[in-house]
């Protein structure tokens, strides 16, 4: 005889990755380090913007990346190449990286490196609008691009990306004159899902707007790492 | 997505432990702001339980609308991507989400067999 019974759990559907994920984070904090999970769709620029951001802020911050990508180790040989430890994330099949394979970039860092010598974990994720909006890998804030090619309905579509971010980059902003799209516009609906994000229009291959935008990231760490240090002593 | 739910399903089970409930159906809510699709969930979840612990069981899925909250006029309202979900009243950008973001299992039903399980069936750890 079976007793009928209901348990009422109101848990997260996404529970098991998120015990992971503040796991990952426990580590972060532990290491007094900035982890930005960075995500856009295929070919938004995300490692170009990265090529050019970490080669900038190299001589300010000690950096490593976590580099998702489903099946090859491109991008995470052109990070390489501009002097940075990277780990690359093959995911396979998977269309986001989750915190159960973020956690094994981890191991594999720790085995390249001392995680606590840095200031700033990057993380780039798998290039899709979609998934990787849901899934939180531990990182501390969210960073989506935007490539004015994709036009200006794309935050309109993908509406929980944009929202969920804290930081959001136009870019390719060096090809508007050759383009029917209006930046304001794609700022406007930027703005209209998520008032509360960062905006910044950038190019990463003729340079607008980075200095900005690394200004950002700068302080950012800073201010992270500061107040985690204070935690401590406190 | 599926995976989750199941891992997810998976360590409340292992909070019944050593007996196996046996699931006869899982109650979800999801928010229309989110990036799962009730249809796909359920499909994938019937194929993905078949001759697990969870075969057999339903998955009954709650849709929750997307409401937001206008900072203008305090105004619950209905944010639509053709207005660029800003609030019709006051023209403001979608500040505060009231419902529409959740992915939540909200409850499950189950039966306890009387006895405690095989223990062959319990993992060794």
């Amino acid at each position: 005889m079976h007793m009928p019974l209901t348990d009422t759990l109101g848990l997260n559907l996404m529970a098991a990755n998120q015990h992971q994920a503040d796991h990952n984070r426990e580590h972060f904090d532990a290491w007094n380090l900035l982890c930005l999970n960075v995500m856009s769709s295929p070919g938004a620029g995300k490692t170009s913007l990265l090529e050019r951001t970490i080669t900038a802020l190299a001589p300010h911050l000690e950096m490593a990346v976590l580099e998702g990508d489903m099946t090859t180790q491109l991008d995470a040989q052109r990070l390489e190449a501009v002097g940075v430890p990277v780990v690359p994330i093959t995911t396979g099949r998977a269309c986001h990286l989750d915190a159960a394979m973020v956690s094994g970039g981890l191991r594999q860092l720790q085995a390249q490196l001392d995680p606590a010598a840095l200031d700033l974990l990057w993380v780039e994720n798998v290039g899709n609008l979609v998934c990787p909006a849901e899934f939180e890998v531990g990182e501390h804030l969210k960073v989506a691009l935007l490539s004015v090619t994709e036009g200006d309905d794309k935050p309109l579509k993908y509406p929980v990306m944009f929202r969920e971010a804290d930081c959001v980059l136009i870019t390719k902003v060096d090809l508007l004159p050759y383009l029917p799209v209006a930046v304001e516009r794609i700022e406007t609906h930027i703005r209209s899902v998520n008032p509360a994000a960062e905006v910044f229009q950038v190019s990463a291959s003729s340079g607008a707007g980075l200095d900005d935008w690394h200004q950002w990231v700068l302080a950012t760490t800073r201010e992270h790492t500061r107040q985690a240090a204070l935690v401590e002593v406190g | 997505m599926t995976k989750c739910l199941l891992l997810s399903l998976q360590e409340w089970k292992r909070g019944q432990e050593p007996l196996t409930p046996v699931v006869s159906a899982v109650h979800l809510q999801v928010g229309d702001f989110t990036c799962v699709e009730p249809e796909a969930l359920r499909f994938t979840f019937a194929a993905a339980v078949e001759g697990t612990w969870l075969d057999g069981s339903t998955l009954e899925i709650e849709t929750v609308p997307l409401r937001a909250r206008c900072l203008g006029c305090s105004g619950v309202y209905s944010p639509d991507p053709d207005q660029a979900y800003r609030s019709p009243c006051c023209d403001r950008p979608m500040e505060e989400i009231v419902s529409g973001r959740e992915l939540r299992i909200r409850s499950v039903d189950y039966s306890l067999p009387q006895q405690t399980s095989d223990p062959a069936a319990v993992p060794s750890r």
